[in-house]
C-alpha cells in the first residue's frame, strides 16, 4: 500500500461543471422529484388520516407478514449462503464454476419469471409440491412460499458478501490457531467466523432490505388473501387500484423510511467491514 | 481414484503440513459441498431448468406460436425498445457521475454518492407509485398534463420513467469504485501535454473503465427488460400498447395460458443466462471478480 496518495484539492481536469451538472439534473428529475411527489401526496393527509392508514389491522398484517418472512428468508440466506461461499472459495469439484456463475441468476432472472416458476415447481401438483403433499406440507400460497421467494430473491446478496472476504483472508491466522492446537472448529469460530462476521451481516442486512420491498417473484407464489398471505407492497398495488391514492402513499412512505433507516444501517455495516478488513 | 481426491486440493496448496491446518476432514468437505449443492439444486438449477420444460410442454408448435402472436412481439417490441432508451441514458448518467465523483473534490459528496444509491433501497412498487402520483389524473400535475393532451401514465413514457428510476444506479456505482482506484494520474498526464478533455475522455478514460462500463451496461439491461413492479404500477396493462414482456408474461399466466406465459418467460430466462455468460466473460478478461449488485 503506498502512503497517503497526494490529490490536489483543484484538479488539473476539465470538465466539473457540465458533469456534475447533468448528474444532479438526472438524479434530480428521475429520482430526488418523484421521491418529492411522495412526501407532497402523504402531507395532503392529516396526522389522524395519516395514522388511521398505517395502522388499520389488515395494514398491520401486511407489514408484519412483509418483515417476517423477509427476516426468516434472509437467516436462511444467512445460514445456506454462509455455506455456499465457503464451499465456492475452499474447496474445487466438478461443476465449481457453473455453480459460482449460477449464484448469480437471481440478480438476473427477472422477478416475475421466479414468481410463476417458483408457483408451478410448489403448487400440489408441481415437480416438488407433489412430493411435499403426502406430507401435508403446502408451500405454495403460504407464507412458507413467501419465504421460498424471498429465499431466491435474497441468496446472491450473501454469497457475494462474504465471497470476497473469505478469499482475502490471511492464511497464517488459521495456520497460527492450528499451530497453538486449537481444532478445526475452534479455529472457524474463534478466528473465521469473527472476521467474516461484518460481511455476512451486510449480506444478510441487504437480502432483508431486499425482502421487505420485493413484489413480483412474491406476488405469484403468495395467494394474496387479506390479512394472511398479502404482502405490503402488494396492498399498495390494491389500494392504488381501488384509487385510494392517499391510503396507497401513507403507506409507502411508512416502508420508505423504513428501507431508508436499513439502508443507512447498511452503509454503517460496510463502514465497519472495511475497517475490519484494512485492520 | 478415490471419492476426496477431487476435493482435496484447495485452492492455493501450500505445503502440506500447513495446508493440514487450513482444511477440514474429508466427511466434513463432502458434507458441506453436498449441502451447498443441493441447495443450489433446489433453489437455482431446479426453476431454471422448469421454465424451459414448462415452456416446451405443449410442443414446439405451441411454443413458436406463443411467442410469435402479435401481443407477443408488440411486447418484445416495447421491451427492446424500453431497453434501448434506458441503458444509454443511465450509462451516460454513470459516466457523468463517477467523472465528476472521482475526479474533483467538492462539499457533500458522499450524500451525492448515498443518492445515487437510493433507488437500490425503494420497493419496486413504490418506484411506480411515484411517477403516478406525479403524472397519474390525480396527481401534482395531471390536470395539467390532460389539458395539454401529454399521456405519461398508462403509456409508454411512464413505462420508461419507471425504468429508468430502477436502473438508475447500476452504471453509476460499477464505475465510481474503478475510477476512485484507477486515480487521475493518467488523464492529467494527457491534460498537461496538451489534450482536450473530450480527447483525455475517449482516449485515456474510456479504455481503462471499458470493462467496468459493459459490466454495469450488462446488468443494467438485465433489470431494464426484466423490470416487474415498477413497470406493472404505471403500464395499464394494455395489450399491444404499454405490456412488455414480464407483463405479458403475468397476464398469460393469470389466464391459465401456462405453455404460453412460460415461452415467453423462456425468452427472459434465455437473456438471464446470456448476462451471466456475459458477466462471466467480462469478469474473466478484466481479471475481477464479481460483487453485490
Amino acid at each position: 500500500m503506498t502512503l497517503a496518495r497526494v490529490r490536489p484539492r483543484r484538479s488539473a481536469l476539465p470538465g466539473f461543471g457540465p458533469t456534475l451538472g447533468l448528474t444532479l439534473l438526472h438524479l434530480s428529475l428521475i429520482v430526488l422529484i418523484p421521491l418529492g411527489a411522495l412526501v407532497w401526496k402523504s402531507s395532503t393527509l392529516s396526522a389522524e388520516e395519516f395514522f388511521a392508514a398505517v395502522t388499520s389491522p389488515r395494514v398491520l398484517a401486511a407489514y408484519r407478514l412483509s418483515f417476517g418472512t423477509a427476516l426468516a428468508a434472509a437467516g436462511a440466506n444467512a445460514l445456506f449462503g454462509l455455506i455456499v461461499a465457503w464451499v465456492l472459495v475452499r474447496y474445487r469439484f466438478p461443476g465449481h464454476a457453473v455453480a459460482d456463475a449460477l449464484v448469480d441468476l437471481p440478480f438476473a432472472l427477472p422477478t416475475a419469471v421466479a414468481g410463476i416458476t417458483l408457483t408451478a415447481l410448489l403448487a400440489k401438483n408441481g415437480w416438488i409440491g407433489s412430493w411435499l403433499e403426502p406430507l401435508g406440507i403446502q408451500v405454495a400460497y403460504t407464507p412458507l412460499g413467501i419465504t421460498v421467494a424471498l429465499i431466491f430473491i435474497g441468496l446472491p446478496f450473501v454469497v457475494r458478501s462474504v465471497q470476497p472476504v473469505l478469499q482475502d483472508l490471511d492464511a497464517e491466522l488459521e495456520e497460527a490457531a492450528a499451530s497453538l492446537g486449537a481444532s478445526r472448529w475452534q479455529t472457524f469460530r474463534r478466528v473465521l467466523l469473527p472476521a467474516i462476521l461484518p460481511a455476512l451481516t451486510t449480506g444478510f442486512a441487504l437480502a432483508f432490505a431486499r425482502g421487505v420491498g420485493e413484489y413480483g417473484s412474491v406476488v405469484f407464489i403468495s395467494g394474496n388473501m387479506p390479512m394472511k398471505t398479502e404482502i405490503a407492497p402488494l396492498l399498495i398495488v390494491t389500494r392504488l387500484e381501488q384509487y385510494e391514492y392517499a391510503a396507497a402513499t401513507a403507506i409507502a412512505l411508512v416502508m420508505l423510511m423504513i428501507s431508508l433507516a436499513l439502508l443507512l444501517a447498511i452503509n454503517g455495516l460496510q463502514a465497519w467491514a472495511n475497517r475490519r478488513q484494512a485492520a | 481414484m478415490s471419492t476426496a481426491d477431487w476435493t482435496l486440493r484447495s485452492f492455493a496448496e501450500p505445503p502440506p503440513a500447513l495446508a493440514a491446518a487450513r482444511t477440514e476432514p474429508a466427511w466434513v468437505r463432502v458434507t458441506l459441498i453436498g449441502v451447498a449443492l443441493c441447495f443450489l439444486g433446489t433453489f437455482l438449477i431446479l426453476p431454471l431448468a422448469a421454465v424451459f420444460v414448462h415452456a416446451l410442454q405443449e410442443g414446439w408448435d405451441v411454443y413458436v406460436a406463443s411467442i410469435t402472436e402479435p401481443y407477443a412481439l408488440a411486447a418484445i417490441r416495447l421491451t427492446l425498445l424500453v431497453a434501448a432508451i434506458c441503458v444509454p441514458l443511465n450509462a451516460a448518467f454513470g459516466l457523468a457521475a463517477a467523472w465528476a465523483i472521482t475526479r474533483f473534490e467538492f462539499r457533500s459528496k458522499g450524500v451525492l454518492v448515498s443518492l445515487i444509491d437510493l433507488p437500490f433501497a425503494v420497493s419496486p412498487v413504490i418506484s411506480g407509485l411515484i411517477f403516478v402520483l406525479l403524472f397519474g389524473l390525480q396527481g401534482l400535475l395531471g390536470p395539467w398534463l390532460r389539458e395539454h393532451d401529454v399521456k405519461i401514465i398508462f403509456a409508454v413514457p411512464g413505462i420508461v420513467l419507471a425504468t429508468l428510476f430502477v436502473t438508475f444506479p447500476f452504471v453509476a456505482r460499477e464505475l465510481i469504485p474503478l475510477m476512485e482506484e484507477q486515480g487521475a494520474d493518467e488523464e492529467t498526464a494527457a491534460v498537461s501535454l496538451g489534450a482536450s478533455g473530450w480527447q483525455t475522455f475517449w482516449r485515456v478514460t474510456l479504455p481503462n473503465v471499458r470493462f467496468g462500463l459493459l459490466y454495469g451496461m450488462v446488468l443494467l439491461n438485465a433489470r431494464a427488460m426484466g423490470e416487474f413492479g415498477a413497470v406493472s404500477v404505471v403500464s395499464g396493462h394494455i395489450r399491444g400498447q404499454t405490456n412488455t414482456m414480464p407483463l405479458h408474461v403475468e397476464i398469460l399466466y393469470n389466464e391459465y395460458q401456462t405453455a404460453a406465459a412460460f415461452a415467453v418467460a423462456s425468452l427472459l430466462a434465455g437473456l438471464a443466462v446470456v448476462t451471466l455468460i456475459l458477466k462471466r466473460l467480462i469478469e474473466w478478461r478484466a481479471g475481477r471478480r464479481g460483487g453485490v449488485v
